[in-house]
């Protein structure tokens, strides 16, 4: 107490006192901030992991009840466990890697390996009609920051089922429309391979101007948003290809 | 507190005018022209608006707060540093809270709730009012401001969301047969939902409470 009354009747305006002050202050906010953010921590993951599953249910087409469900993260869960039963993670040359859970896979930490060192997250989806669907996740950069995403395909291997996009800044009402359903929308149907085998990957190509109607590899650009647009075809290339070695051996054994 | 409470009661006259004079005739963004910013960027829609305006009443009020009762202690020459440290840790403490709790609405807010920092509204009521005066009425004066931000905020949001999206609070209030391509009438005006457009309200607002208020108009 006497160090306190000691501080209290000093000068205001002296160079300890003042250095002494912002000492304090430091260490009292630098503890309330670290005690909220301890706090804080789960409820916060929590949202992060339910948006996740969100965007991957929504590449299947399953997120019909999700605003209207009272428990939100409960519904997300219940949900992703019905359509999702099984995740794997491969590599570049098709062979599955045991040990791995492709949820927790960090897209931005995969995407700076080599790719031979690459971890390639999968989820499979089954649909209601027993119908099978793969689910690859995507991550590339726009022209603000990250753009991610994932592609839904049919059990084909080659025709996309459905795709989603989102992004952390693009330019509302450029850039941003990729996140719109009218934009995903062009992606059903598209092929990612040349021809019916799945020998030749041909990604599918933004299109400035708009993709002719029998285009099967290309969807419109969008205008204005040409940055954003061709870092979403960067995407998607980068992100299939690598799986190519793993659909083969699929196609092989079916 | 029990100081005051024994010289006047907590809702006196002047206290209350604390809270509603900066609501109405010392408005901080209509009078005052301070927060403009912010106020064209979270209103296209109204409920980011009402979070953005909650959070703001909660800095201004607490900043207010915690300023006046540290005010005898503070070292004249670092004041507006520890004035932007105790914003910035009210502004984190927000910003946390919120992703825990409304995730939704923190994405669409995204950088603007950190940039409550650099709100002049706030930083502008610590020098002027916090420093000199008693917690109990810098707290009602944080209120005040907070609110007669917010109340602008949220009536241009409102008239954003209506006039640009059909729709208030995400409900739909004109009906889709209006609309051009159902055969209807109506078109949404794609104006409203650039900054320019809440510029152009703040600017209407302005006019009304001029015209309704002589005392405002300059010389």
């Amino acid at each position: 107490m006497s160090l306190l009354n000691k501080i209290k009747s000093m000068d205001r305006n002296s160079n300890l006192y003042t250095f002494l002050y912002a000492s304090g202050m430091v260490i009292v906010v630098a503890m309330l901030l670290a005690i909220a953010s301890t706090a804080l921590k789960p409820a916060q993951n929590k949202n992060i992991e339910t948006e996740k599953k969100i965007d991957i249910l929504r590449s299947i087409g399953k997120t019909d009840g999700i605003d209207e469900a009272k428990n939100k993260h409960k519904f997300v869960a219940e949900a992703f466990q019905k359509y999702i039963p099984e995740q794997l993670v491969v590599n570049i040359n098709g062979d599955t890697i045991k040990g791995l859970e492709a949820f927790n896979i960090d897209m931005k930490v995969e995407l700076s390996k080599p790719l031979e060192q690459r971890n390639l997250p999968l989820y499979v989806a089954k649909l209601d009609d027993g119908s099978i669907k793969y689910i690859i996740p995507l991550r590339g950069r726009g022209l603000w920051g990250p753009i991610w995403g994932y592609l839904a395909l049919n059990s084909d291997l080659k025709t996309i089922y459905g795709a989603t996009f989102a992004h952390q800044g693009e330019t509302p009402g450029l850039g941003a429309e990729i996140a719109t359903p009218e934009f995903q929308k062009q992606f059903r149907g598209k092929t990612i391979f040349e021809g019916d085998s799945i020998l030749t990957f041909t990604s599918v190509k933004v299109v400035k101007g708009g993709a002719s109607p029998d285009d099967t590899h290309g969807v419109d650009a969008i205008s204005g948003g040409t940055i954003t647009s061709k870092g979403l075809e960067k995407m998607l290339s980068d992100c299939l290809e690598p799986y190519q070695n793993y659909f083969e051996k699929i196609h092989k054994s079916l | 507190m029990s100081e005051i409470k024994e010289k006047e009661p907590l809702f006196s006259a002047k206290n209350l005018k604390l809270l509603t004079e900066p609501i109405d005739s010392k408005n901080p963004v209509t009078v005052l022209v301070l927060g403009i910013c912010s106020a064209l960027a979270v209103t296209v829609k109204l409920k980011p608006a009402i979070v953005m305006a909650i959070s703001v009443i909660v800095v201004t009020a607490f900043s207010n707060l915690i300023i006046s009762l540290i005010r005898k202690s503070i070292p004249n020459r670092i004041r507006i540093i520890v004035q932007l440290v105790v914003i910035a840790s009210l502004v984190i403490l927000v910003d946390q809270i919120l992703k825990a709790y409304v995730y939704d609405v923190s994405k669409q807010l995204s950088v603007f709730v950190g940039l409550i920092i650099t709100n002049c509204i706030i930083m502008g009521r610590l020098e002027a009012f916090a420093l000199g005066n008693k917690p109990w009425p810098s707290f009602l004066d944080g209120i005040g401001n907070g609110l007669g931000y917010g109340l602008i905020l949220v009536i241009v949001a409102f008239f954003r969301e209506l006039l640009g999206s059909g729709t208030i609070l995400g409900l739909r209030v004109i009906p889709l047969e209006w609309y051009v391509k159902n055969g209807g009438f109506y078109e949404n005006n794609g104006m409203m939902i650039l900054p320019p457009m809440a510029l152009i309200t703040v600017g209407i607002i302005i006019w009304i409470q001029r015209s309704r208020n002589r005392k405002l108009i300059e010389e």
